[in-house]
């Protein structure tokens, strides 16, 4: 029952990301984009299911507070903002479509074959525990220069977001 | 069955592809830019089942930079298609075909 669980939990969470994913990039039925942002959303919820499984706690929070909160908002915000609804109604050519969907095929059967070939150890009982208090001991001693640079990072994003959006861009 | 690694490292290859077939197949820039997440996403998965599997907390750590870079990359890359879009009207990538403004 112990084992049984996680797997089912595992098989229900990757297929549910598969499938909102897909629904996210090419759904059959509508094209608009707030659509494939909401499929987006369910695709990171799945996701942070599946981090949960994994025993990584707190980035399964952070993917749930950061990407299915901030990021998505920002997107519908853009979306809204921008009012694309009369771009919906352009075709999209067969022959692109489908040589898009080979080539990508072809990279999909590329990767898995690597992982099949690699033959990863399977079956070995996993130790690591993605607790706070572990990501946080290692976040802040051994990659204590990164944290810093990366708080840099969002200051020089933050003043371009708010050069880019002024009126009069040079 | 047991779940191992390699059978989150098929899903993360699998989420990859769609993003991948995303930024083909879809001309809206707003979707592609979505596809792009997909892609990232995918990736951090691979990357919390090898921290998991290899009982090593440095790929957690890397997902953690992945996620913020991702953010700030997000804001800055959704204000130049904001500034794009006053300029020329449009978001669709069949209509944005010449360099100048």
């Amino acid at each position: 029952m112990s084992e049984l669980l996680p797997s089912a939990l595992f098989y229900a969470f990757a297929g549910l990301a598969l499938v909102f994913g897909f629904l996210c990039v090419a759904n059959p039925l509508s094209r608009n984009p707030v659509t494939s942002a909401m499929f987006l959303v369910l695709t990171i919820v799945s996701l942070a299911g599946l981090y949960i499984l994994l025993h990584a706690f707190f980035l399964a929070a952070i993917q749930i507070l950061v990407y299915a909160g901030a990021v998505m908002v920002l997107f519908l915000f853009v979306i809204m903002l921008l009012n694309l609804e009369e771009e919906e109604r352009r075709k999209i050519r067969g022959i692109t479509l489908g040589l898009g969907a080979l080539s990508v095929a072809v990279i999909a059967g590329i990767l898995i074959r690597a992982v099949v070939a690699a033959r990863p150890s399977a079956g070995t009982t996993p130790l690591v525990e993605g607790g706070i208090r572990n990501l946080g001991h290692t976040l802040f001693t051994l990659y204590l220069l990164p944290f810093e640079a990366m708080s840099l990072l969002l200051l020089v994003g933050m003043v371009g977001v708010i050069l880019l959006s002024k009126k009069d861009l040079k | 069955m047991i779940v191992g690694l390699h059978h989150y490292l098929v899903v993360s290859a699998l989420l990859f592809s769609l993003g991948l077939f995303g930024v083909l197949a879809r001309r809206n820039l707003l979707v592609i830019y979505m596809s792009l997440e997909l892609m990232l996403n995918a990736a951090n998965l691979a990357l919390v089942a090898f921290s998991r599997y290899n009982a090593n907390l440095k790929g957690q750590v890397m997902v953690f930079f992945i996620i913020t870079v991702a953010a700030a990359e997000v804001a800055v890359g959704l204000a130049l298609i904001v500034a794009l879009y006053r300029r020329r009207g449009t978001a669709h990538v069949e209509d944005l075909n010449s360099l100048r403004l």
